[in-house]
Order: C-alpha cells, then sequence, then structure tokens
C-alpha cells in the first residue's frame, strides 16, 4: 500500500482524513483510485490526465517534477504529499 | 474599519471570507485580498498621505488589515536614493536604488511583509507565528514576533550562511534547522501547517502578508513626487515581490494617485536559481522547478510559488529580465559599494548585475529614470564576499612602514 497526505483543502473530500492509504502505481493511476473512493478529488487534482499547474505532487519528498511526472512509478512503502503550489517545495 | 471586501481566487474567481486561509478549494488557485477601491478613492489622497508619520502604514487603506496597525510602526519608508555615480559607471541618466538595506528593524523588505503578517494573525486572535525562511524573512518574523509578545517557530534550512542563523536565534524564537533546501522547508512546513494552528505568515497568512510588499512600489513613487519611474529592476525568488509591486502601481493608478502608468518591470535572477527568468526567456507561462546553486540564498527558490504572475506581471509591463552568474553578482556588490556606499547582500548583488546587463543589451532606457531595488543589507551575507575583498594594507606601527604602502598606492 501506498500513504498518501492530503492538505486541508482536498480534506472535506475525505472526510476529514488527514492521510488516506492506497494501492501502488503510477502517480496518474493513484489520482484515479483517489477518486474512486473519494468522488471529486481526481478533478481537483488534474485534468485531462496532468496535474493542475497548482498542485504538486512529491513522492518521498521528491517534485514529481524531477522524477517522471505523472507516470511516475509509487511502490509499496513509499509516500505520496499533494501540496498546494502556492507553498510547494523541491527536494536537492 | 479597513477596505477589504474578501479573498479572491486569482484562477477561477471565487470568493471567500476574510479567514487564515491561502489556497482556493476549487482549483488550488493562491487567494489575494480584493479591496473597495471605490471606498479607497474617496478616503486617501496624496495630501493625506504625505501628512502621515514616515512608515510603511502611511499607506494603509491599501493594507488588509481591518483596526490600526500593531506591528512594524517604524519599518517602511527606506531612502530612495539617488545614485549619480553608479548611474555615470553604468551609462545612464537618471538612477536610484532604493535602499531597504537599512529597514527597521532587521535590515531586509521583510519587515514590510511581516509588519502586516503579524498585524494580521494579532487581528485573527494567534498567539503563534511560524514560517519557512532563507534567512531575512526569520530574522524579521523573531524580532517583530518578540517585540509583539508573539510565540515564534522559525524554519530554515540548516546549510544557511552562520551570520544569518546569529541573526535570528538571538531574539529567543524556537528556531529550527532542516535537513534540506529552502523548498524541503517550505513543504514540510506546509505540512505542519496542516496540523497545528499557528500563524505562518507565507502559508496561511500568505495573502495578507504578501500585500505588504506593495508599500515598496507606493513608496517609490511617492518619493519621485508621486510619479513612476520608467523602468524598475526587481529580484526575484518565489515572485511575489515583484508582482506585488507592479500591483502597487496600478492601485495608485486606479486610485488616481498615479495619473500615468508606464513603468516597465524588470526581473532578476541568479544563474544557478532561475527557474522564472528561463521560463519568461523562453516564451512559457509554465516554471519548471530547478534544484538551486548559488551564492544567492534569499534568492534560491526553485519552485517559485508567484512565478506565473511575476512573467505575467513583467509581459504586461512591457519588461524583461536577465539571470546573472556568481561571480557578475560578487562584482555588483563591490560594485555599489565603491561608487554608491551600499553594502548589498547577495540578492542586491543579482539586482544590480541583472540591470547592468538589461542596460548594455538596451533592454533597459538609459535616458529614462530607472530605479533599482536592493532588498537587503551586505553585514548579512559577508561570507560570500570571502576571498573577493579588495586587499587590506597590514603594515608595522611606524611611519616609514605606512609610507611604503603609499608609495605603492601612488604608483
Amino acid at each position: 500500500m501506498v500513504k498518501v497526505r492530503i492538505p486541508t483543502p482536498l480534506q472535506r473530500l475525505t472526510g476529514g482524513k488527514e492521510e488516506v492509504e492506497t494501492t501502488a502505481g503510477k502517480v496518474i493511476e493513484i489520482v484515479n483510485a483517489l477518486d474512486k473512493e473519494f468522488p471529486g478529488i481526481g478533478e481537483r487534482i488534474s485534468e485531462g490526465g496532468k496535474i493542475r499547474r497548482f498542485v504538486n505532487i512529491y513522492v518521498n519528498e521528491e517534485d514529481i517534477r524531477f522524477l517522471k511526472a505523472e507516470e511516475t512509478v509509487v511502490k509499496d512503502g513509499e509516500e505520496v504529499s499533494i501540496v498546494p503550489a502556492i507553498a510547494g517545495g523541491s527536494r536537492r | 474599519m479597513g477596505y477589504i471586501k474578501g479573498l479572491k481566487c486569482r484562477e477561477c474567481g471565487r470568493e471567500y471570507p476574510i479567514e487564515p486561509i491561502y489556497v482556493c478549494e476549487f482549483c488550488f488557485g493562491p487567494l489575494e485580498v480584493a479591496y473597495d477601491y471605490a471606498e479607497i478613492k474617496k478616503k486617501i489622497s496624496r495630501e493625506v498621505i504625505e501628512k502621515r508619520p514616515l512608515s510603511l502604514w502611511r499607506y494603509r487603506e491599501l493594507l488588509p488589515i481591518d483596526g490600526d496597525p500593531q506591528v512594524g510602526l517604524a519599518s517602511g519608508f527606506s531612502p530612495l536614493v539617488r545614485a549619480n555615480n553608479l548611474a555615470k559607471a553604468l551609462g545612464v541618466k537618471e538612477l536610484y536604488i532604493k535602499d531597504d538595506t537599512v529597514m527597521h528593524p532587521t535590515l531586509s523588505f521583510k519587515d514590510r511583509v511581516v509588519s502586516v503578517a503579524l498585524t494580521k494573525a494579532k487581528e485573527f486572535g494567534f498567539d503563534t507565528v511560524a514560517c519557512a525562511s532563507t534567512g531575512n524573512l526569520a530574522h524579521s518574523v523573531a524580532a517583530l514576533g518578540a517585540r509583539s509578545g508573539l510565540q515564534r517557530f522559525v524554519f530554515i534550512p540548516a546549510t544557511l550562511e552562520q551570520s544569518k542563523i546569529t541573526a535570528s536565534v538571538v531574539y529567543s524564537p524556537n528556531l529550527i534547522a532542516v535537513d534540506g533546501n529552502y523548498d524541503d522547508v517550505n513543504r514540510l512546513c506546509s505540512e505542519i501547517a496542516n496540523k497545528y494552528k499557528w500563524a505562518f505568515v507565507n502559508i496561511n497568512i500568505r495573502p495578507y502578508y504578501a500585500e505588504g510588499s506593495k508599500t515598496l512600489g507606493f513608496e517609490i513613487a511617492e518619493q519621485l513626487g508621486w510619479k513612476a519611474p520608467a523602468s524598475m529592476v526587481i529580484p526575484c525568488a518565489s515572485g511575489s515581490l515583484l508582482t506585488k509591486i507592479w500591483k502597487s502601481l496600478k492601485e495608485f493608478k486606479q486610485i488616481g494617485i498615479l495619473d500615468g502608468l508606464e513603468t516597465k518591470i524588470y526581473g532578476a535572477q541568479a544563474t544557478g536559481c532561475s527557474p522564472i527568468m528561463a521560463a519568461l526567456k523562453s516564451g512559457q507561462d509554465v516554471v519548471r522547478p530547478v534544484k538551486p546553486d548559488t551564492i544567492a540564498k534569499s534568492l534560491a527558490i526553485g519552485n517559485p510559488a508567484d512565478g506565473y504572475y511575476a512573467i505575467s506581471a513583467i509581459r504586461e509591463s512591457g519588461g524583461w529580465g536577465e539571470d546573472v552568474s556568481d561571480p557578475e553578482i560578487i562584482d555588483a556588490i563591490k560594485l555599489l559599494a565603491a561608487t554608491e556606499g551600499i553594502f548589498a547582500e547577495t540578492a542586491g548583488g543579482v539586482t544590480l548585475a541583472a540591470a547592468k546587463k538589461l542596460i548594455e543589451q538596451g533592454r533597459i532606457d538609459r535616458d529614462r529614470s530607472i530605479v533599482i531595488c536592493v532588498t537587503g543589507n551586505g553585514l548579512k551575507t559577508q561570507e560570500a564576499l570571502s576571498g573577493h575583498t579588495p586587499p587590506v594594507h597590514y603594515i608595522k606601527p611606524n611611519l616609514a612602514s605606512f609610507e611604503e604602502v603609499l608609495k605603492g598606492l601612488r604608483r
């Protein structure tokens, strides 16, 4: 399983949960899986299979734009963090 | 009473109440303060402002507070220095340095934004303030927060220059040095801000905090005799300062304080961290994050939150931007000090070096007024100059030894 940290603005959709679990896979597959469980979350994060401009996604603290973006593979035990771009960041 | 109507998403336009929130729940766009300009126009004029104390709060109607200012009552209104020696060196006619190296109390423009942020935090009833910082913001939150009686958590990258760490920790905040760069610190803070109900000045207070940067633009216009300059050169880290200075001039025009606005806005970054200039130069809107590698640590934000808006402001104004190497930064720091007696931190070196390049390229008009924004004091980043300073003459305590040196200098 993969742990996904949910930012405050999306916690209304996860019933207040700060962290949720989902199955391993590509980032975009994880977004789609989250949307099945928490309807509406997918369109907040992505648009037409691409992550929205104001959303940053990190896999184990690394910005996915330094990896393979939406196609980045997240393995079992790894962590995904969704962060609004306004407060985003990247790992050296 | 203040003059804010609420918060508004910059992307989709959805409106929100005045709360410590910073991002649109629907599209994740950043929230921005919306003002009632019709009312502000009735309330202030050049004459009204001119009668007020010389601080950033003389423009209070255009700042997002409800009550009276509570923090930074002596901050703002830094000198606008006519720089004739530097003008000669650069081959331009009318040059000014907006000198925030002498800002009260912590010697950088961050005292502007923090004065506004902490006043707002107090209005919201917070007892703890926090920030993610490359140094200058840490100093300002630690100092102004101490005076305001607030609990302070200050998060910095552990690799920060020792002098910047000392200048934060002396005010006895809770100083947390994170093993990572600024972007790591910022991401961590956004996760902490999710969990702890503190006023993070550059996260949940950001819509209010960022407005404080406008005072830099207001002051320049006032100090030029209620005129905006032809060109303005501004350093970019997150891109917020540049975006807000452009906004300040547009607001002054909107409420009739400026008669016209033809200012071209120019951005400046270090080549070792220039995601905004790279996007600008390649004609794109998408700012690709980079891993910073530059001596200009106060500008080393690889993932700039307001990069997109900074590019929009530059384009809308008809300006441009440049990035400069570390040696160019050091040369510019020395040039500014030697010509105008102003010791800027590395960010000031970036701004002057970029201005020089843009003038040489013909992008900046040599014959019209130019303002270079120098936003922080060089005493904070002395390490950057080690090995690059002019020679010191060491002598024996006798006249002969001195005259030996003098002979060498006159040769």
